[in-house]
């Protein structure tokens, strides 16, 4: 639909970029942050969470909507995580071990995401999201039972006192921002975590260089209609098998740098925010259901963040209490999950509407049907 | 002449879906570079004859088919249409298969990119490639070149005239350097008059270029304008395979539509009627596929007022707009008053009812007995066949036990009894239930859809001759749609035939054929309502 971009049309479309910045900047008073930290929060959550904010981006060029089976991937990072800090393997060497143990995994849960979303065609979101909470219970049991008792664990530190089963909360010491502080570029008060800004940078080039490519090209002719690439011999099936496959390896990837730089991990409950957070994020960000760019990703992580550093003092200054803070941000992103949802299905319903009424096509009525 | 080997020959074609034969002995050669058209009515099998060609997996999952088809003179048999493709048969679809959000160049190279290779061909194969795009655009323009026609290589598909469309459809088809025979099913129904123009020129420079066209079309100037040879299929047979030279519309169309039995009309005597119930103004529908664009009629109060025409042209969304079930607009008067279009429930109670095309869909509450699928909308829309008590009403079991007995009666429907359940039924029992539902509600206006298809001859007659009855015996006005000429021209007073969402004109049963035939093919009769009133 390209047309004027009149100030009403241009406030609808941007209507969650707009109320997010609103929040923020009447926030920022009240919470009595500097700027200086809340510029340097940003920075460091850039280097956080882009990265699996990314990882969306694939599945949604294949029309295979927000990956909430993205959580998948991040169950396999902890497990390589956890093997990371039972062999004691630190640093940056730490990481890659977790990411090389972990990868085999994540291809296996991707795969399998990639066929059980194939027989969902067209409800690929909410099956990936229920998909998720399945798994949970499988890397439940399986860090809970088997770690320590099948497969034996050599670090009785991260070990239940009982002998067997993961600890609650998983020190992550050994590791902690390695790969943050690798190359930590000071400039002025402010300090860059520029080895994982490296790393996302090369995730986005290859993106770009992906889009280009044959299997790129493929997946965008199946995002937009799976039966006319289909007729034209494209494996309609297996392209989306490969898009979800590589969205679950960058989940896998993200949630090991995600957890390098939080040192410490929630082992049954780091995973299960992941999607969630990420989802939120490219939607704020701009983009929907269908269309996702690049800028997006960076300018929602960038905002969605925003939004979380300032609240919870702001929510402390004017309520007393930090909760109501923690409250907003689950409110908002929930909301603003929901609400991109409703505004796409809107669109859809509207452009669908418009398409038809092209159907008549030239008619005293189609003029009167336009005019609505 | 005779010598020349054809490009395609199908030979003694015969194909049946479980006893019912659908093509016949059919067998025509295609010569390079000949166009030639294929006509027939909705049914007569130029679908099933193109599946055929292109080794669909529907024919061989119902049986396969008789005869051989062969291509330069060597039999072939295809098992899906990828062989038909690689072996030079390109289809151009009615529907559009296109993805809006590509460019024209997109489109036309679709799946077969020009690429050059990349570091990650060896680890993960082709795939990983890099497009040349230079190379696609610059293939894409030399079809578009062949073609002859102007369509700009980096336009979104979503963005361009329907014609430009078509035009990328064909662009890719020819773009495939093997394509040596065409199909066009009907490539010209969506296109404006000097669009279709355009590609009827566009078809001639192809086949002087030596590629084959079978092209399909309603629009039968069309067919003499661009074939070197037309071929008439009816009822699965070819009846006519003759040069277009000398031929006109009005052939073509007798031969299309003629019978060799027809039916007989079981009252000739012409009927008068005086008030209007229902006038209709402007309609429009947007039932997808069966769009209605603009249409206005009137029906007179207990006459049988037929609606004919090809399959897609709108004959459909012409009840199913007027009853609410599709998005619609327009003027609807019945007796005089407005009725709303969009709310199925005050159409109904308004005193229409409908009986829809789409039995198991619309039609039937399958998993329900008969007694509950007869008395449904009346119970809904009327409050019948209630008891009421005051702050809450239950079903009166016996009330609707009687009337289903009453129309199991009436209509000769076979059941085991009034409990049975509606999906039990053959298709024309749940047919006559279909009907029995709208009588129970004693409609001023009954809307019947496609009454006997998917039905036996034997249920067909009994489907008829209820419509008949209550029409001639409780002056029930019928509004009837139907594919089948004949079973309107039985027992209609009068039939409107819609071409391209528009009524080409009304005309009295007993019209010559090929004046029918004439409107179905858009070509606009000199004779039509006048003719009534004469």
């Amino acid at each position: 639909m390209s047309g004027k971009m009149t100030p009403g049309r241009f406030l609808r479309e941007n209507a969650v970029i707009i109320i997010f910045i609103i929040i923020t900047l009447a926030a920022i008073q009240p919470s009595g942050l500097s700027l200086t930290y809340i510029v340097q929060e940003l920075l460091t959550r850039l280097g956080r969470n882009s990265f699996l904010v990314l990882a969306l981006l694939i599945p949604i060029y294949a029309g295979m909507g927000l990956n909430f089976g993205m959580t998948l991937g991040a169950m396999a990072g902890q497990i390589g995580l956890i093997f990371a800090i039972n062999y004691n393997i630190t640093g940056v060497n730490g990481l890659l071990f977790a990411v090389l143990a972990s990868m085999p995994l994540a291809i296996l849960m991707g795969y399998i995401c990639g066929v059980v979303l194939n027989n969902a065609k067209g409800r690929e979101m909410v099956t990936g999201f229920i998909l998720a909470f399945f798994m949970d219970g499988i890397y439940q049991f399986f860090v809970l039972y088997t770690l320590g008792y099948a497969v034996p664990m050599k670090n009785p530190a991260i070990v239940l006192s009982r002998g067997y089963g993961i600890r609650n909360t998983l020190n992550l010491d050994i590791v902690r921002q390695s790969l943050d502080t690798w190359w930590m570029l000071k400039i002025g008060p402010f300090s860059l975590p520029m080895a994982s800004y490296l790393v996302i940078v090369v995730l986005c080039l290859f993106i770009v260089w992906f889009k280009k490519t044959k299997m790129g090209q493929d997946m965008r002719a199946v995002g937009h209609d799976m039966a006319v690439a289909n007729s034209s011999g494209i494996p309609v099936n297996r392209t989306r098998i490969i898009a979800i496959i590589i969205s679950t390896v960058f989940a896998c990837i993200g949630q090991v740098i995600f957890l390098q730089n939080m040192g410490n991990m929630a082992t049954y409950g780091a995973h299960t925010q992941t999607a969630f957070f990420a989802v939120a994020a490219i939607l704020v960000g701009g983009a929907s259901v269908k269309k996702a760019s690049l800028a997006n990703v960076f300018v929602g992580v960038v905002l969605l963040h925003a939004l979380f550093v300032v609240t919870p003092n702001a929510g402390q200054k004017v309520f007393g209490q930090a909760m109501i803070g923690e409250y907003f941000r689950q409110f908002i992103g929930y909301g603003v999950i929901a609400l991109s949802l409703v505004l796409y299905a809107w669109r859809s319903r509207k452009e669908a509407e418009r398409q038809r009424e092209g159907l008549r096509g030239g008619t005293a009525a189609a003029a009167q049907g336009g005019a609505k | 002449m005779g010598q020349e080997t054809p490009l395609l020959s199908l030979q003694n074609i015969s194909k049946d879906f479980y006893g019912t034969v659908v093509l016949q002995d059919v067998s025509f050669d295609v010569k390079p570079g000949e166009i030639i058209g294929l006509v027939g009515e909705n049914g007569a099998g130029k679908t099933t004859l193109m599946r055929i060609l292109f080794g669909m997996p529907v024919i061989r999952e119902t049986g396969g088919f008789k005869g051989k088809i062969c291509i330069d003179g060597q039999e072939v048999s295809f098992t899906s249409p990828f062989d038909a493709l690689d072996a030079g048969i390109g289809m151009s679809h009615q529907e559009f298969s296109l993805i809006p959000g590509f460019t024209t160049t997109e489109n036309i190279v679709l799946n077969r990119e020009s690429m050059k290779n990349s570091p990650l061909n060896d680890v993960f194969g082709d795939r990983m490639s890099i497009l040349d795009r230079m190379d696609m655009r610059k293939r894409a323009e030399g079809s578009i070149v062949k073609l002859g026609v102007k369509l700009d290589p980096d336009m979104l598909v979503s963005e361009m005239p329907v014609g430009h469309k078509q035009f990328t459809e064909i662009a890719r088809e020819i773009n495939r350097e093997k394509t040596r025979l065409l199909v066009l099913d009907e490539p010209t129904a969506v296109l404006t008059e000097t669009e279709a123009e355009v590609l009827i020129r566009a078809l001639r420079q192809l086949a002087a270029q030596g590629i084959s066209i079978i092209f399909i079309s309603h629009r039968l100037h069309e067919i003499i304008e661009v074939a070197d040879r037309v071929v008439v299929l009816r009822d699965g047979v070819i009846v006519k395979d003759t040069p277009t030279e000398g031929v006109t519309v009005r052939d073509i169309a007798s031969w299309m539509v003629g019978r060799h039995v027809a039916t007989e009309r079981v009252d000739e005597a012409h009927r008068y009627f005086e008030e209007i119930i229902l006038s209709v103004k402007h309609l429009w529908v947007d039932q997808p596929g069966e769009t209605v664009r603009d249409v206005s009629f009137q029906v007179h109060k207990g006459e049988i007022f037929g609606i004919g025409g090809l399959a897609g042209q709108g004959k459909l969304g012409i009840p199913n707009g007027i009853m609410g079930l599709f998005p619609g607009g327009g003027e609807v008067l019945l007796h005089g008053k407005p009725a709303p279009l969009n709310d199925p429930r005050t159409a109904l109670q308004m005193g229409m009812a409908f009986v829809s095309e789409d039995r198991r869909g619309v039609g039937l509450l399958l998993d329900e007995t008969l007694e509950w699928n007869i008395a449904f909308t009346a119970m809904q829309i009327q409050n019948k066949y209630l008891k009421n008590f005051g702050i809450f009403k239950i079903r009166d079991e016996s009330a609707m036990k009687k009337l289903t007995e009453e129309y199991m009666d009436i209509l000769h429907i076979k059941c085991t009894g009034p409990k049975q359940q509606a999906k039990e039924l053959s298709g024309g029992n749940q047919q006559k239930i279909c009907l029995a539902k709208a009588f129970a509600i004693r409609p001023d206006v009954l809307f019947v859809s496609e009454p006997t298809r998917g039905i036996d001859i034997g249920a067909k007659k009994l489907v008829l001759d209820a419509l008949h009855k209550y029409n001639r015996d409780f002056g029930m006005t019928i509004v009837m749609v139907s594919s089948e000429l004949e079973e309107l021209r039985a027992i209609c007073d009068r039939i409107a035939i819609v071409d391209e969402g528009r009524i080409a004109g009304t005309l009295p049963p007993t019209a010559e054929l090929a004046e029918f035939g004439l409107l179905m093919a858009g070509e606009r009769s000199a004779k039509s309502e006048e003719a009534l009133s004469a």
